[in-house]
């Protein structure tokens, strides 16, 4: 595992019980605000110290309570992209970007070229962060972190302060940094839209306990994790790849579930996306629908229903190879007697599959 | 100017500069310490320390130059030992004026870097911190470059006090024209003898004029450092 955290802390009344292990890629630790998040985060940096606790990542103890281990932070060679970035204001972007480099030893100046390149902040360079803008802000941010030679990155909330049109300016950046650098993530987040874009392994917190771990798609398809979720929220994720353009600006894709079609995708064929599916926007059908306008219908097998208190219930399919979430009325669910193993259709409006979901 | 000022009354403008340079130079260093301790520490006696830095604020001056009389002077404990074992002695030298001037001055210019060490965001620390800086590299990197211009502040308020300091100084070193004869102890010197009154106000005039200059001083440069820091 590249990181192996279990925390033991309480303050103000908050209790923290968590423990999780995350793989390489993109972890992203989600939940509500308040659900301590912040608190895992800031014991796997090591600028809290938690009351008890070990934490772990490539193999090396960074912090044991136990055993009586604690790394200082700056021993730690975790990067950190805070919400607030966090940039020194005396220093240039290309001394902030260079700062932990410089501390570190590193000599490489070929390294910082390419990730300013890969950031696009080349132009901002001899720049002061009091005349940044927050989105450009947040990219230096992360390429001070990155070129600060760490094991592995966490990152609290690095869009929360910026707006719609900032996020999407960001994502790429982030998916680049995923597929390109290679670093381990933590990603801390409560926008189930960017964990369902980066992550590849979700640890659901609330109110300081793990409720789900595991991959983001069978987390995310998981009606108990998903009753945590605002009811707007729940939704699977399914990976997808471009097949074809076709000449009714339709987009083609191939999914384990089955073939997709969505509005005009940017890419060529080959591409590689994830499609993020809302609960709320699959409907269920007994019978192939017919005489019906929405495009996109999967064949499916009811794996797990489950009603909650109010007048819905969430139904987990197996479609394919992939996992989908359905919320639907319990009267329907009765009305259509529903049960696991039972055979029907999913019915996905086509443009109920939001474009700035569809990443890559 | 010479002609303008005699002899005596530069002798007691320049020492006056020297004194205010020199206590202010060499407790410039303490003052960020002190500030620091006060800003950030979290030690018993921290109020204590508090309470002892801004005694000379509330204490008559002339309490205070008799407390260093006391404990700096030829037979007092401290001043004892500095001239046995370093020969530095204060009672009736300039050391002793700019020693008086100094531990005056020093609750403002604690004060004014205290403020600025406050509003040094402690989240920009950590975040050096996680990037591999340890405690004293960040100070020195992160916090010392954002709290300058209270430095700069602090400086030249602790300059301009020690400049006037009169009652703690006289107690303490007395009035020798040419060894501890500042300009505010001149002062009151010519207004004690007949006709002294035009010296006195030329005196008078020079104060003012430094003081301004000081204060002037301490805006242009506190501003470019601003400039230098909020990053823009």
């Amino acid at each position: 595992m590249t990181l192996s955290v279990s925390l033991s802390h309480s303050f103000g009344g908050f209790r923290l019980e968590a423990a999780f292990e995350a793989p390489p890629g993109v972890t992203a630790l989600f939940g509500r605000s308040g659900s301590g998040k912040t608190t895992v985060v800031n014991a796997v940096a090591g600028l809290l110290r938690p009351h008890r606790g070990r934490v772990a990542v490539q193999g090396e103890v960074l912090a044991d309570t136990e055993a009586g281990v604690w790394l200082p932070p700056h021993r730690r060679r975790i990067g950190y992209v805070f919400q607030d970035a966090r940039l020194f204001p005396h220093l240039t972007v290309r001394q902030n970007l260079t700062y932990g480099r410089w501390l570190a030893g590193l000599r490489d100046g070929a390294e910082i070229g390419r990730i300013v390149e890969m950031l696009g902040i080349g132009p901002l360079l001899s720049r002061r962060p009091g005349a940044l803008s927050g989105g450009e802000r947040q990219r230096v941010a992360l390429g001070r972190a990155i070129l600060s030679g760490p094991r592995m990155l966490l990152m609290d909330e690095p869009l929360a302060a910026l707006d719609d049109a900032r996020k999407a300016e960001i994502l790429p950046y982030l998916e680049r940094l995923r597929d390109e650098v290679g670093l381990p993530i933590l990603y801390v987040s409560h926008a189930l839209a960017e964990v369902a874009r980066l992550a590849t392994t979700v640890v659901l917190l609330e109110a300081g306990r793990v409720t789900a771990a595991g991959p983001v798609a069978e987390v995310l398809s998981d009606p108990g994790a998903a009753q945590g979720l605002a009811p707007r929220e729940a939704g699977a994720v399914l990976l997808a790849r471009i097949e074809a353009q076709e000449e009714d600006g339709l987009t083609r894709l191939a999914t384990g579930a089955g073939p997709v079609w969505l509005p005009r995708v940017a890419g060529a064929p080959g591409r590689a996306l994830r499609l993020r599916i809302l609960a709320q926007d699959v409907m269920l059908a007994l019978e192939v629908p017919q005489g019906i306008s929405a495009l996109n219908h999967l064949p499916a097998v009811v794996e797990e229903l489950r009603e909650d208190d109010g007048p819905s219930a969430l139904v987990r399919l197996r479609a394919g190879e992939e996992a989908l979430l359905a919320r639907i009325t319990r009267r329907s669910a009765r009305a259509m007697e529903l049960r696991p193993g039972l055979r029907l259709h999913a019915v996905l409006k086509a443009v109920s599959v939001a474009q700035e979901n569809a990443g890559g | 100017m010479t002609e303008w000022l005699s002899p005596d009354e530069w002798r007691a403008v320049a020492l006056s500069l020297r004194v205010s340079a020199v206590a202010t130079a060499a407790s410039l260093p303490f003052g960020v310490l002190v500030a620091l301790a006060l800003a950030r520490g979290r030690f018993p006696g921290r109020q204590l320390l508090n309470g002892l830095v801004h005694l000379p604020l509330i204490l008559p001056p002339v309490v205070t130059g008799y407390l260093l009389l006391l404990t700096f002077g030829r037979k007092g404990w401290v001043g004892q030992f500095l001239d046995q074992w370093f020969g530095i002695v204060f009672a009736f030298r300039w050391t002793g004026a700019a020693l008086a001037a100094a531990v005056m001055a020093f609750p403002l210019m604690v004060r004014a870097i205290r403020l600025a060490i406050e509003a040094v965001d402690p989240k920009l620390e950590q975040a050096a911190a996680t990037l591999g800086a340890s405690r004293p590299l960040v100070f020195l990197t992160v916090t010392l470059p954002l709290i300058l211009p209270g430095i700069v502040a602090g400086a030249i308020l602790a300059f301009a006090k020690a400049m006037g300091e009169f009652g703690a100084t006289i107690t303490f070193v007395s009035n020798i024209p040419g060894q501890t004869q500042t300009l505010p102890s001149a002062i009151y010197a010519f207004l004690q003898v007949p006709g002294g009154d035009a010296q006195a106000a030329r005196l008078a005039l020079v104060a003012i004029v430094i003081a301004m200059a000081a204060l002037l001083l301490s805006e242009w440069v506190s501003r470019a450092v601003a400039r230098r820091i909020a990053g823009t």
